[in-house]
This record gives C-alpha cells, sequence and structure tokens, in this order.
C-alpha cells in the first residue's frame, strides 16, 4: 500500500544532498478506540524527512496529519510500523527516552499556541531553555520572531499572532533538530498568519532546523522544499517545489 | 533576574508554581482554612486531653494524692504504726473526717460540711493542701479552718470571714484562715452525690486538735489515706488494711479507682479523651479527603498546561514535582496555620479546663508525635490527591491532552424518559444531565459537603442529647423536688415526723446501703436502693420510658450497670453488702433499668431489710413539696439533728449543667466553629471548580445568547442541587458518627442516649446553606465578568 514507489523515493534522496533522512517512517499505522469504534488514523505511512528541509503536510482534517506529526514528535506511538529519528528507534523508545528526546530534539508550535497564561513572554520561554542543553538567550529568540519588546507580556496582553510568535520562539530556543508545527495560522488571520510563517522559514533558513508544517491551506505549500499530501490516513502524493516562494508572498 | 538564597536563579517553573498560587488565591485560601480547621482540631483535642492528664498526674504526685483509703468508725493513734508498717506503704495520713451542718451568711439553703482534719503542726504528708491564700489553722485555736476553693469562691468567703457550723445540736462560729486547693477534692461531692454542688457543699480543713475536740475524736481517727511506695500493688496492701482495720469497723479499704473526686474528673477527661480522639480523627480525615478531592481536581484543569509542559520534555516526575510542590506550599501555610491556632486553642481550651477544675497549675505540652501525625496525615493526603491527579493528567498523551475535550458522551437515563424530565425546561435539563453524566465527580461534591454537614451535627447534638437526658431523669424518673438523707438508718417514725411539717406535700421512703455486686470477676461497688413496690414521685423507668414495678423479690440493675457484671435478667448475682452485719446473698436479677444518669441497684425495702436482718429502717424519703414552702422546710431541716443532708433535684439539674454538662459544651463550642470553618471551605471549592471546569461551556452559552442571568442559574443550579443532596446525607452520616460517638463514650457517669433534635439538623443545614450562597455569590460575581472572547479564541 505504498503511495510513493521507490523511484520516487530515490529522486528525492537524489534531490536532496546525499545526507541520511532525519525521520524514517516504516509502514506506520495508527488507531484509536473510540469506545465500540476504532478509529485508523493512519493506514501505513512510508517517509522520510531530510536534514534542512522545510516540508508542508497538506491534508484535510480526518487526514491523520497530525497524529503523524504527533508520533514524529515523540508525543504518541504508532499502533504498528517503525519510526526512526536518526538512528534512533522512537518506536519502542521508553518514556523516559521520549522524554529526553523532545526536551532536546524537537521543537513544537501548536495551532492554540498553548502558552503558560501565568508566565510572561520571555518566561515562557526560559520555561523551555532551561531543561535544554544548548539553547539560545530567551530574548534572542524572541529578537528572532521580532517580540523582544513584549517579553514581559503575560500571552493574556498579546495578540493571537502576538503569541503565536512567542510559542515559535519558545520551539526554537532551545535550538531543536527539528521544528514540528501543527497549523500555526489555524487560528489566525492571513496576515498575521503571513507573520508567523515568516518566522518559520527564517528559522529553517538562518539556523537550517528541519522544519514540518502541518496544514490544509493549499497556499502554504508554496513554501515548502517538499509537499506530502496526507488523505484518509496515507500518503497520496509527494511534490518537490522546485520553486519555493517567500512565506510573506503567500495569500489566501 | 530573580535569585535564591544560595545563587542560584529561580527557576521559571516554580515562578510559574507562584503565579498561580496568586491566581488561585480564592481556592487555596479555602483549602488552608480546611486544613487548619483539620490540623487545629486535631492539635487543640490531643494537647488539651494531654495538657489535663499531664496536670492531674504533675498534682497529684507533688500533692501526694491517696493512692489508698479508707474510713472504720474509731481507731486510736496507736494504730497508725502498724498501718506504716505494711509492706508496700510509703506515706500515712491518719485523719478525721466528718459532716456537719453549715450556715452561711445571706444564704439561706442548706448547706452540707465535711471537715477533713489536718495535722497540727506541718503539713499533711498525704493529700497535701495547695494554700491559695491565707494560712494554716493554729494549733492552740479550735475554730480556724481552711476552705475548700470552690466552696469559698461560690460563698464569696474570704480569709476573715466567719461561718457557722451546727455540731451535734451546738452552734459553733469558724473563722476562715485560708483558702486552699486538694487532689482529694478536684471534684467536691457529698457523701452520696454523683455531682458536685459548690454552693451547697463545701469543704474546710480544721486542725486535728479542734476536730478531735469537736467530734470527740481525741487521739483518735476515722480514715486512713496512704500512699504506696512505686511498683506496689494496692490489692496486697488493702488486704492486709482492712484485716488491720476490721475490729475498729473499717469499711472495705478501696484503691484511688474508686475516690468520688478522681472517679468523675477521670471519667470527665475520658470523655474528653474520646471526643477529643473522636473529633480530631473525623476532622482530620474529613479535611484529608476534601483536600484530596480539591486537589486532584484542581490539577484536572491543568490538563492543557500539564500536556504542553510534557511536548516540551518536562519528564512525569518533573512535573509531578511541580504540582507537588504547588500543593505543598498550601498544605504547608495551612498546617503552619493550623499548628498555631492548634496550640493556642488548645492553650485556651486548656485554660478553660484549667479554671473550670480549679487546678494549681498547668502542664501545657505539645507532643512531638501528635505533630507528625498530623504533618503526616495533612501531606499524604495531599500528596495522594496531588499525585493521583498528575498521574492521569500525564497518562494521556500530550497530543490528545491538547486537544479540546471530545464533546462528552452523553445517553439518555432512564430518568430522562420520564414525562417530567421532559416538562422540564432546557436549562434544568442540562443541569441534570450534567450531574448525572458525571456521576463520580458529583458525587464526591455530594460527599465533601455532606461530611461537612456531619461535622456540623455531630458538633451540636451534644446539647440535645445532655438536654433529654435531662428532662427523662428529672421530669420522668426523680420526680421528687427534695431528697432528705438521715444519719444513720431510722424508723418510720422519722419518715411520719416529716410529713407532718407544713408545705410537705407527700414522701417515699428508702433504704439505701454500700454493696459490692459481684458476677464471677466482675465487680461493682454501689448502692442497693430499697423502695416500696409502688413508686410514684421516685421512678425506674423502662426503655419506653414507662414506670417499673419493684419486684417483691429479686433485684433491678441500671442497664449499664448489667453491661458491666455482664448478667441479664433472669441471671443470679451476688450481694456482699457492706454495712451491719455484712450478709453475703444471691439475688436473681429482675429486671433492667433504663437510666442515663448514675449507676445503681434497686429492690424491694421489705426484702432489703430482711436481707440485712433489720427492722423496718429508712435512709431517707424522697419528697414534694410546696414550693411556697421551701425555705421554712430548709430551716426546719436544718435544725434536725436527724437529718444528715437534703438536696433538691434543681439543684442536681444546675450542678449537672454547671459541671459535665459545661465541660462538654466547652469543647463542643470549640468544635462547632472548626466546623463551621471547614464546610465554608469545602462549598467555596466546590463552587469554583465547578466554575473552572464549566467556565469554557458557560461563556459559549453567553455568546449564543444566554443572559448573565441564565448561565448562572445553570452553574449555581449545579450547587443548588448538590448541596440538597448532600444535606440529607450529610444529616445520616452525622447521625451515624453521633451514634459512634455515644458508643466510645465513656458511660459511667452518664449515657448519651442518641437524640437529635430537628432544631440541630436544622442549623446544621442552615450553615451549609450560608456556605452555598456565599459562595454561590462569588461564583456569580465572576460569571458575570466571564471574558467571552478570549474563551472563544484560544478553542475552536
Amino acid at each position: 500500500m505504498l503511495h510513493f514507489d521507490n523511484s520516487m523515493n530515490d529522486n528525492i534522496h537524489d534531490s536532496t544532498q546525499e545526507t541520511s533522512p532525519v525521520f524514517r517512517t516504516l509502514g506506520l499505522t495508527k488507531i484509536y478506540e473510540m469506545g465500540e469504534v476504532k478509529v485508523h488514523a493512519l493506514r501505513g505511512i512510508d517517509s522520510e524527512l531530510y536534514a534542512g528541509e522545510l516540508v508542508v503536510l497538506l491534508g484535510a482534517s480526518g487526514s491523520g496529519k497530525s497524529t503523524y506529526m504527533n508520533i514524529l514528535g515523540g508525543l504518541d506511538r504508532p499502533s504498528s510500523g517503525e519510526v526512526y529519528y536518526g538512528d534512533q528507534d522512537l518506536t519502542h523508545a521508553t518514556e523516559s527516552e521520549l522524554t529526553e528526546y523532545r526536551r532536546q530534539h524537537v521543537g513544537f508550535v501548536f495551532q492554540f499556541y498553548n502558552l503558560i497564561p501565568s508566565l510572561t513572554a520571555i518566561e515562557n520561554i526560559s520555561i523551555v531553555t532551561e531543561i535544554s542543553e544548548n539553547p539560545m538567550h530567551p530574548q534572542e529568540a524572541l529578537e528572532l520572531v521580532g517580540l523582544a519588546d513584549r517579553m514581559d507580556h503575560f500571552p493574556s496582553e498579546l495578540s493571537g499572532g502576538e503569541q503565536q510568535r512567542v510559542a515559535i520562539a519558545r520551539a526554537i530556543a532551545k535550538k531543536p533538530t527539528v521544528l514540528l508545527c501543527d497549523e500555526p495560522t489555524g487560528a489566525l488571520d492571513s496576515e498575521t498568519g503571513c507573520l508567523v510563517l515568516s518566522a518559520i522559514e527564517q528559522i529553517n533558513k538562518e539556523l537550517n532546523t528541519t522544519t514540518a508544517v502541518i496544514t490544509h491551506n493549499i497556499s502554504i505549500g508554496n513554501m515548502a522544499d517538499r509537499v506530502i499530501h496526507l488523505a484518509d490516513g496515507q500518503i497520496s502524493n509527494v511534490e518537490e517545489n522546485p520553486d519555493k516562494i517567500h512565506a510573506k508572498d503567500i495569500t489566501w | 533576574m530573580q535569585r535564591t538564597l544560595h545563587g542560584e536563579p529561580v527557576k521559571t517553573i516554580n515562578r510559574k508554581l507562584f503565579r498561580d498560587l496568586q491566581g488561585t488565591w480564592g481556592q487555596a485560601l479555602a483549602i488552608i482554612m480546611v486544613i487548619a480547621a483539620g490540623t487545629s482540631t486535631f492539635i487543640m483535642s490531643i494537647t488539651t486531653y494531654d495538657a489535663l492528664v499531664n496536670t492531674r498526674d504533675a498534682y497529684y504526685r507533688d500533692y501526694r494524692f491517696e493512692d489508698v483509703f479508707a474510713s472504720l468508725n474509731r481507731a486510736p493513734e496507736s494504730l497508725l504504726e502498724v498501718i506504716q508498717s505494711i509492706d508496700g506503704v510509703d506515706k500515712v495520713e491518719s485523719r478525721v473526717i466528718a459532716s456537719a451542718k453549715l450556715t452561711v451568711e445571706d444564704f439561706s439553703e442548706p448547706i452540707l460540711g465535711q471537715v477533713v482534719s489536718i495535722p497540727d503542726i506541718g503539713e499533711p504528708s498525704v493529700n497535701r493542701l495547695y494554700l491559695l491564700q491565707g494560712r494554716f489553722p493554729d494549733s492552740v485555736r479550735d475554730d480556724e479552718v481552711i476552705l475548700n476553693e470552690v466552696f469559698a469562691n461560690a460563698h464569696q468567703l474570704v480569709p476573715g470571714d466567719s461561718l457557722e457550723m451546727i455540731i451535734k445540736g451546738r452552734l459553733e462560729t469558724l473563722r476562715v484562715v485560708g483558702i486552699a486547693l486538694s487532689p482529694e477534692y478536684i471534684y467536691q461531692v457529698a457523701p452520696g452525690a454523683i455531682m458536685p454542688d459548690f454552693k451547697r457543699f463545701g469543704v474546710m480543713w480544721m486542725s486535728r486538735d479542734a476536730v478531735g475536740k469537736a467530734f470527740d475524736m481525741d487521739n483518735a481517727f476515722n480514715n486512713i489515706a496512704l500512699t504506696l511506695q512505686s511498683g506496689i500493688n494496692a490489692k496486697d496492701v488493702i488486704v492486709e488494711l482492712d484485716l488491720i482495720l476490721e475490729p475498729y469497723g473499717g469499711r472495705d479499704a478501696q484503691e484511688r479507682e474508686w475516690q468520688i473526686s478522681h472517679r468523675i474528673f477521670k471519667s470527665d477527661i475520658d470523655q474528653l479523651e474520646q471526643m477529643a480522639g473522636m473529633f480530631s480523627s473525623i476532622f482530620l480525615g474529613v479535611a484529608a479527603f476534601l483536600l484530596n478531592i480539591v486537589v486532584s481536581r484542581l490539577i484536572n484543569t491543568q490538563r492543557e498546561i500539564i500536556a504542553a509542559l510534557k511536548a516540551f520534555g518536562y519528564s512525569n516526575f518533573d512535573i509531578g514535582l511541580h504540582y507537588l510542590g504547588y500543593v505543598g506550599i498550601i498544605v504547608t501555610i495551612g498546617l503552619m496555620t493550623g499548628l498555631a491556632a492548634g496550640i493556642w486553642l488548645g492553650q485556651a481550651l486548656s485554660g478553660l479546663y484549667m479554671e473550670f477544675y480549679r487546678l494549681p497549675y498547668m502542664e501545657f505540652e505539645l507532643r512531638l508525635s501528635i505533630l507528625t501525625i498530623a504533618v503526616l496525615i495533612t501531606f499524604i493526603a495531599a500528596s495522594v490527591g496531588t499525585l493521583f491527579a498528575v498521574n492521569r493528567a500525564v497518562k494521556l498523551p500530550p497530543a490528545q491532552a491538547m486537544q479540546p475535550e471530545p464533546p462528552a458522551k452523553f445517553r439518555k437515563s432512564m430518568f430522562e424518559k420520564l414525562a417530567l424530565f421532559q416538562s422540564l425546561p432546557q436549562m434544568s435539563r442540562m443541569i441534570i444531565r450534567h450531574l448525572s453524566r458525571k456521576p463520580v465527580k458529583a458525587s464526591l461534591s455530594i460527599a465533601g459537603i455532606a461530611l461537612a454537614c456531619a461535622i456540623l451535627v455531630v458538633g451540636t447534638f451534644f446539647r440535645d442529647a445532655l438536654e433529654f437526658l435531662i428532662d427523662i431523669e428529672f421530669g420522668l424518673a426523680q420526680r421528687e423536688d427534695m431528697t432528705v438523707v438521715f444519719t444513720e438508718p431510722s424508723s418510720r417514725n422519722a419518715y411520719y415526723n416529716l410529713m407532718n411539717m407544713d408545705g410537705v406535700l407527700y414522701g417515699e421512703i428508702f433504704r439505701s446501703v454500700p454493696v459490692r455486686l459481684v458476677n464471677s470477676h466482675k465487680t461493682y461497688l454501689t448502692s442497693i436502693n430499697g423502695f416500696q413496690q409502688e413508686q410514684d414521685l421516685h421512678r425506674q423507668l423502662n426503655t419506653q420510658h414507662q414506670a417499673i414495678k419493684i419486684p417483691e423479690q429479686g433485684i433491678l440493675l441500671t442497664d449499664y450497670l448489667g453491661e458491666i457484671l455482664g448478667v441479664n435478667v433472669g441471671d443470679e448475682i451476688e450481694l456482699e453488702i457492706l454495712e451491719g452485719r455484712r450478709p453475703v446473698e444471691k439475688l436473681r436479677v429482675a429486671g433492667l433499668v433504663n437510666q442515663y444518669f448514675g449507676i445503681g441497684a434497686y429492690m424491694n425495702i421489705n426484702s432489703l431489710n430482711r436481707m440485712m436482718r433489720e427492722d423496718d429502717l429508712i435512709s431517707g424519703v424522697y419528697l414534694k413539696i410546696d414550693s411556697d414552702y421551701e425555705q421554712q422546710i430548709y430551716d426546719e431541716l436544718k435544725d434536725m439533728t436527724r437529718v444528715a443532708n437534703y438536696e433538691s433535684n434543681r439543684h442536681i439539674v444546675q450542678a449537672f449543667n454547671d459541671t459535665s454538662a459545661e465541660m462538654v459544651y466547652i469543647f463542643v463550642g470549640f468544635i462547632f466553629s472548626l466546623a463551621v470553618i471547614i464546610t465554608f471551605g469545602v462549598v467555596y471549592n466546590t463552587a469554583r471548580i465547578a466554575l473552572s471546569e464549566r467556565s469554557r461551556d458557560l461563556a459559549s452559552l453567553r455568546v449564543l445568547g444566554f443572559t448573565r442571568g441564565e448561565i448562572s442559574f445553570i452553574l449555581l443550579g449545579e450547587l443548588v442541587v448538590l448541596t440538597l443532596i448532600a444535606i440529607p446525607v450529610g444529616m445520616l452520616i452525622g447521625r451515624i458518627l453521633s451514634w459512634y460517638m455515644i458508643q466510645e463514650i465513656p458511660k459511667e457517669i452518664f449515657r448519651l442516649p442518641l437524640i437529635i433534635e430537628y432544631s440541630t439538623y436544622a442549623i446544621s443545614a442552615t450553615v451549609v446553606i450560608i456556605a452555598s450562597i456565599l459562595s454561590g455569590l462569588v461564583v456569580r460575581n465572576r460569571l458575570d465578568h466571564l471574558d467571552l472572547i478570549s474563551v472563544l479564541k484560544t478553542r475552536e
């Protein structure tokens, strides 16, 4: 049930420098049991993500894209199949290995920001940098997203776009190997969304962080190196995007 | 950057902790109140009990309270050496103790005085006096007395005042030279009485020489008090002492356990111990339970934040620690407050008791083990609640936890299919659905409020039970106005003399002899009262509170005495009479008497006199009098040499209210206040948590066009439903706890019936309802300021 064949796979491999993939998944499936009903969120996904690339995962709601990303990020485990981060087997990692993995390597950006309401912008970042090994200074992270002047504001005093940029700063402050963004613009208007996407793009470029952005918004695919289409728990199509455009030029 | 004392930067996660505390201060405060009330009840109760026991022990030791005592008719002073030489005896004091009628200026009622001799020179070696004012009597003067403080205070007598004593018809004037306390008379109780009466019975000390002259006891004594060397068994000494005293009319030497003051005091302390133990464990248990619920629900509201922290790479351990810290701070503040309040209240309550029992000093001390128990129980309860909630939160995969909760599964319950439900407006349906959808949560809320209501009931019911007891005992059982006791068993003439007095309406004779009741190795020392078959004034009641006829044959026992001796109706029991010819007889138990107050054995007066092989003798008469003649009767009785004592039931009830009942009320008053605090803490928390759990739904409803009043109705309606269910449940639990307390409380002086008046239930319900209304107002205020936009912005 593979949806991109070996030739395509080789093709991708060839086109993205001679590096080993950051992520590799084999036959990934995920079944949620909701009472008596079983929901097949993922139905066998084989994929690879490469260092430094910006991938957009496109799919309608219910396509399984969030589940896929949660598994990559070590927040969830597959029902079957395998997932590797470099050489590390995340499928069989213990709870504490996953925690350590998230702590050191993964930066998350969520649709609803999930800032801690009782902490200021800068504190929302330092709560993460304090537990990682080689973080940047929280203020530096805020500067990267252009919010250094709002560092002492509480989330309730920030607009939605600002909150999401703080969330991005929080995600990248630990200098993660991968940045996983789940519908980062889902709750934002087009203009603010562009600002947020620009921030993500800038991080990807400047820090060379492997970045995956989940969205149901086709336009966002334009800023990606590659676009992976998901439908019904399967990869339906993978597009190379040699003519990617700047995030600020995206409109929807 | 903020730094701690050790120079390390304050971790951001700790800053979150403090901010969260600030943000939830209302709830935190309510939890602190619950913990503080729980621990302070625990500490107050136990330290008070400890203080009383320690003080009593120290007082007994320092003032050489007798270990063994005996009374006899008359023995020469030379016998003292023989007694001193008994193995194991430490100090011995020979004394003369005699009764006399007293007159105090401005007090017209009868007073019975007990004169106790003290050595002419030096202090008594046993039962020493704690002199509060004045001095010891001068041995060359024979009219100087020291008064027991309670008696002196009751009549406001001070050194320099005088009072009159009637000895064998002679009137003597005594001068008060000192006021003292004695371990022997902590409870100053007249012989044969069970309750102290400070005004109408007084103990006083006179020099041996003076007492000897007044009562014809020169160089003789009629009472022995001694202390034992440590590790000596009192029983062995008693056997020898009885042998020595037998020829001198010795009446069974007794251990301290049987000393009346000690016995009542001990019963009070035991009662306090039981109440302290019960209340403190109930309160601490309830507080712990509530803490557990409240904490776990509070953490539940942080579910998404926990998920986010997990996503950032915080381990379950880190998160657990974080919330333990949060709860730990609340608990610590609660414990410190409770500890401080507990010590303060304990000192206040001990002080009241010290005053109440007229103890010369107070040994107040907080046992480390008590402190440790309070700290451990509270922390364990809090930690279990926290960890349980955190564990549940971290178990959920973070990805899922951050999703908005899926619409809860609703199924139509049986109830909803009823036509009644169908006819309810939509909002009422929502209330019922929400409660029935989360039955566990709803039951926990109900349990919390119900427990609060229950401790209010337990804290109040004592008054009902005590009042009921007095109503039955003095309204239905002991209906006489007055009891007259003769100096010695007398003929019927004494009865007729009383009947001829003006104002005496009716009288009933009785004969009373001291007895030891024996059933195999169970024994009990009491008196056996002989009555005529039909009693109209002084009656024995059955469980339905109906009068029982005194049987021709056999003996009636107080129900509790039957329990002590392990005998039932129809069983045989042995009677060792401790007076006259001291016959030993076996009698069948003909019935049990339902008696809440005191302990006794009852039989037909003629059978009793036959058993004693004596004539038709009476010990006293129960009288019904015309209240207009009360004073005149007192005056006449005072002058009758044959009359040893007369006391009115009114005074007994008053004395009971002033002493044992008062002891209970003081304690219960403290307890009730603490129960009120707990109630408020619980109800407020229930309301606040409901608010934080539902605010999103309610804001959505507001957006849909519901008014503030309507959403308040939904949330507060839930609180009302919970409260209304909880109150009857709480009453039931309160009744069960009260029943349990009654079982555990010492029963020797009185036995509480399980009587809880409607008013007690009403008071408890009212407190809960007021707490609900106040909490509802706070919540209502919050609901009015619900931020609709932000709620909708962060959620789809």
